[in-house]
């Protein structure tokens, strides 16, 4: 899936198109850096590997707001702000995911460490937030407990 | 096609406070079709790019745990009035879509 998207982005007639829209620079980078080995990697640690996160740093620094109960795992809330300096980067995770990671966000500098987003949770599970500054890792953990989950099985999409 | 991104940027002090929804189905391959019992492919948005005033400010790599028409809420430092966002998604089928909004108070 990932090659053919590589490959479609690469054919001509797409890079036109994408060059006519004036986004080259970032839709070429982006599609070259998309954390492939993170996204596919299975369960918390080979994840966090992946990542590139060794030895995390437990922060309070680090702000999740989630809901402590979701009736539904198919759009949780969860808001993610770092009061650590020079922060770069947050990733956050759905531990219990099959996929654990489920997005990482890069900041250039002037940007607020703060990003707010709907996630789908599978089951009851922690959410990990990890921060990196410098090269440094830090990191915080949320649970949400999830009545009905949210990846798939017998949910209903319309 | 109208309305695949809708942006609302708001000024608080110098920062930005942006909201931003998008029209996605973020399939995660693992969800049955209730009429042909067949899995849905994947396809979810992969990377989100927001620019103010054309300089990238924040690139945003998603999974498929992201939910169905992505929220998306970030704050950008040091914006004025006036200052135009935008955004930029590519999916996994290599789609594409961008929008622009201007920042008001």
């Amino acid at each position: 899936m990932n090659t053919l998207r590589r490959t479609f982005l690469q054919g001509s007639g797409a890079l036109s198109l994408v060059l006519a829209a004036g986004l080259a620079q970032p839709v070429r980078a982006l599609a070259a850096e998309w954390n492939k080995a993170g996204f596919d990697s299975k369960g918390t640690p080979e994840t966090l590997r992946a990542i590139g996160a060794g030895a995390m740093i437990e922060s309070n620094a680090i702000t999740i707001k989630a809901p402590e109960l979701a009736e539904s795992g198919m759009s949780v809330p969860v808001e993610v702000s770092s009061q650590i300096a020079g922060t770069q980067s947050i990733a956050v995770m759905v531990e219990r995911n099959a996929q654990p990671l489920a997005a990482q966000f890069n900041f250039e500098s002037g940007m607020a460490a703060y990003v707010s987003t709907r996630l789908k949770l599978g089951e009851t599970s922690n959410v990990r937030v990890v921060v990196k500054a410098g090269d440094k890792v830090y990191t915080a953990v949320k649970q949400v407990k999830v009545t009905i989950g949210g990846c798939g099985g017998t949910t209903v999409q319309s | 096609m109208a309305d695949l991104i809708k942006i609302r940027a708001t000024l608080q002090g110098d920062v930005a406070d942006v909201k931003v929804l998008m029209n996605h189905p973020m399939e995660t391959g693992q969800r049955k079709d209730v009429k042909t019992g067949q899995l849905v492919p994947a396809h979810y948005i992969q990377t989100v790019t927001a620019t103010l005033n054309g300089r990238k400010v924040m690139e945003a790599q998603w999974s498929q745990a992201i939910s169905k028409n992505p929220f998306l809420g970030f704050k950008v430092k040091g914006a004025h009035l006036g200052d135009r966002v935008a955004i930029s998604w590519v999916d996994t089928k290599g789609d594409q879509n961008s929008a622009e909004a201007v920042i008001g108070g």
